[in-house]
């Protein structure tokens, strides 16, 4: 079995599960957010369900709009407050909360081996620590916070491998946009994405909870890697909870294996609208930009404020650009904070938010007018995604998004280092 | 059950951005959502949107955020029914849970147009066009979902279940 066939097999009780078969699973986390649990909540009081099945299972975190960006924003966000209240669920309140797939982890709620089902999309982030993780709609949500369980169909998985030493400057993000420009936005399409290579290994682990993060850009239920050091050390601290490190079999069968050597893979852009619209930086350089943003549940962890600070330590952004840097959560602001990122971004002229989903789908702090360009760390470029439908996202990594924000135009950061 | 409605007619890879943009999804009330549905991709779209009309795209349609704003914007729109090449995962299983049907077939969007008339079977699987008179077939559901559809979406399924079995642990 591989790596999604061993966890989804453990959590509903057979020695063996092959893909396309329909299970029942267990939940051991159930998430939602300011914007899907509203309608979660909605559905759950139509079960007719007084209490969720287990309320150190369940969490709400606000994340999307908040701190509220207007009247009906902060409706909604109360609305999932009081129901956290009523129901004595996990919940984050701003000041506590950050981007939910930044924050979770940290918390040390999602561990190896686990299965989380999340009403949101890039739930599969928790892959990266070799959780089953999988986003749904709200009605799913509201059944599994009811019941603790939630049917599923077993994913066939595909395996990536990647051979080689990154150059300096390329990480997850570049790796993982490179991925899904040869395979597609459905290229994994209902399948299980493993992840494995050299090149993953060296990779740090926020690298891989951002390759993990954009496994839904290629149609996928799920992006896993195994367990290993890196991964073992980011836990230490975060929890004591004992947790099953799964090893896919030898005999495990793929749907598909692609291979690829990356050693001299460039940094990666996706030009609009579809996040495998993706070419080398060198290829699409020069095209001006309005605005970069840093930050997002793909990338808005400690490392990717740290390769933005590098780029950007005594240099200035563009007068014509704004440059937005959003922490993915309280705890990498804080950090950021005393390693002296957060004062060279700021003296650099970026403007640092607190921990929000904000202008990554197009709600506050940064959204693009008609005709305005932007390259961002996030994850969607779609037609709209972050304001105008006439405004236009290209994604990159924090490197690239912070050498642009200091040329005025998509750029290497070789061009300024 | 067989539903009948005009053309809508889509490519590949419609996002869930564009049929519901994130600056509604401060709302959730179906006919709030509903009135801005499809807006940046099809700005006709609610002018000549009919209840029973049904969307044909090709690939992966439904793509992106999990929002489940987007089946319920194009059900609260009148959309009674989408026949595409294929589905976004998560988009299939918002569909089916909020009871608005969607099929998959592989010929279907090359033999219609924007303002055909569609009469499709459920059950059997049939679409039929019959602005040109020709015929496709849809794949079959899995036995379970077709319990689900029946039963009314998963909110009816899962309460049939509660009452009979217990929670789990
Ligand atoms: S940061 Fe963007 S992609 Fe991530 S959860 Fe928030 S809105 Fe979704």
């Amino acid at each position: 079995m591989t790596l999604a066939e061993k966890i989804l097999a453990a959590h509903c009780s057979r020695d063996k599960v092959s893909p396309g078969e329909l299970i029942n699973v267990r939940a051991d986390l159930v998430m939602s957010n300011d914007i899907t649990a509203p309608i979660a909540i909605r559905e759950f009081r139509r079960l007719g369900v007084k209490r969720v099945f287990d309320p150190s299972k369940v969490v709400m975190i606000p994340d999307h709009f908040v701190p509220a960006k207007d009247i009906e924003s902060a409706e909604q966000a109360k609305l999932i407050r009081d129901f956290a209240r009523e129901q004595g669920i996990v919940y984050f309140e701003v000041g506590a909360m950050g981007i939910e797939h930044v924050l979770l982890p940290e918390k040390g709620l999602v561990l190896p081996g686990e299965v989380v089902v999340a009403a949101d999309s890039h739930t599969c982030t928790y892959g990266a620590l070799g959780a089953f993780a999988t986003g749904m709609g709200s009605t799913d949500i509201a059944c599994a916070m009811a019941t603790g369980d939630i049917w599923m169909r077993v994913p066939p998985t595909i395996k990536f491998v990647y051979h080689g030493r990154l150059q300096p400057w390329v990480g997850g993000k570049d790796l993982i946009l490179y991925t899904i420009g040869q395979i597609g936005v459905d290229g994994a399409r209902y399948a299980a994405m493993e992840f494995v290579g050299e090149a993953i290994d060296a990779l740090p682990i926020e690298g891989r909870f951002t390759m993990a993060n954009m496994a839904i850009e290629a149609g996928a239920k799920a992006g896993l890697f195994r367990v290993d050091r890196k991964t073992r050390t980011y836990l230490k601290g975060r929890t004591s909870r004992p947790y099953t490190a799964y090893v896919p079999d030898r005999d495990a069968q793929y749907l598909a294996v692609h291979e690829y050597d990356v050693s001299s893979l460039e940094p990666q852009v996706a030009a609009p609208h579809l996040p495998s619209n993706v070419a080398p930086v060198s290829q699409v350089k020069g095209v001006e930009i309005d605005q970069a943003v840093i930050g997002s549940c793909t990338n808005g962890r400690l490392e990717d404020l740290r390769v933005a600070a590098q780029v950007l330590r005594g240099r200035q952004v563009h007068p014509r650009v704004r440059c937005v840097v959003i922490p993915g959560s309280q705890e990498v602001y804080l950090r950021a904070l005393r390693e002296g990122i957060i004062e060279a971004l700021v003296w650099a002229g970026a403007v640092v938010s607190t921990p929000t989903c904000g202008p990554c789908l197009g709600g506050h702090m940064g959204v693009l007018a008609m005709g305005e360009r932007a390259v961002s760390t996030t994850n969607r470029n779609f037609v709209g995604r972050m304001g105008s439908p006439k405004s236009e996202v290209y994604l990159a990594g924090p490197a690239v998004a912070a050498a642009s924000a200091v040329l005025g135009r998509i750029a290497s950061p070789e061009e300024i280092s | 059950m067989k539903l009948t409605g005009k053309v809508h007619r889509y490519g590949t890879n419609v996002d869930t951005d564009v049929i519901i943009p994130a600056r509604y999804l401060k709302f959730s009330e179906p006919a709030e959502l509903a009135k801005h549905c499809m807006e940046d991709l099809d700005a006709d779209f609610l002018k000549r949107v009919r209840p029973g009309d049904i969307i044909v795209a090709e690939s992966n349609f439904g793509c992106g955020s999990s929002r489940e704003h987007a089946p319920i914007a194009l059900k609260a729109a009148g959309i009674s029914c989408i026949v595409a090449t294929s589905f976004a995962r998560i988009f299939f299983r918002n569909a089916i849970d909020i009871g608005l049907p969607i099929l998959e077939a592989d010929d279907a969007p090359s033999g219609c147009q924007m303002g055909d008339t569609l009469e499709v079977d459920l059950e059997s699987g049939e679409i039929r066009n019959l602005t040109r008179d020709t015929v496709f077939k849809a794949k079959p559901y899995p036995p379970f979902m077709m319990e689900l559809i029946q039963a009314g979406g998963l909110v009816e399924y899962t309460k049939r279940r509660l009452a009979t079995g217990p929670r789990a642990q």
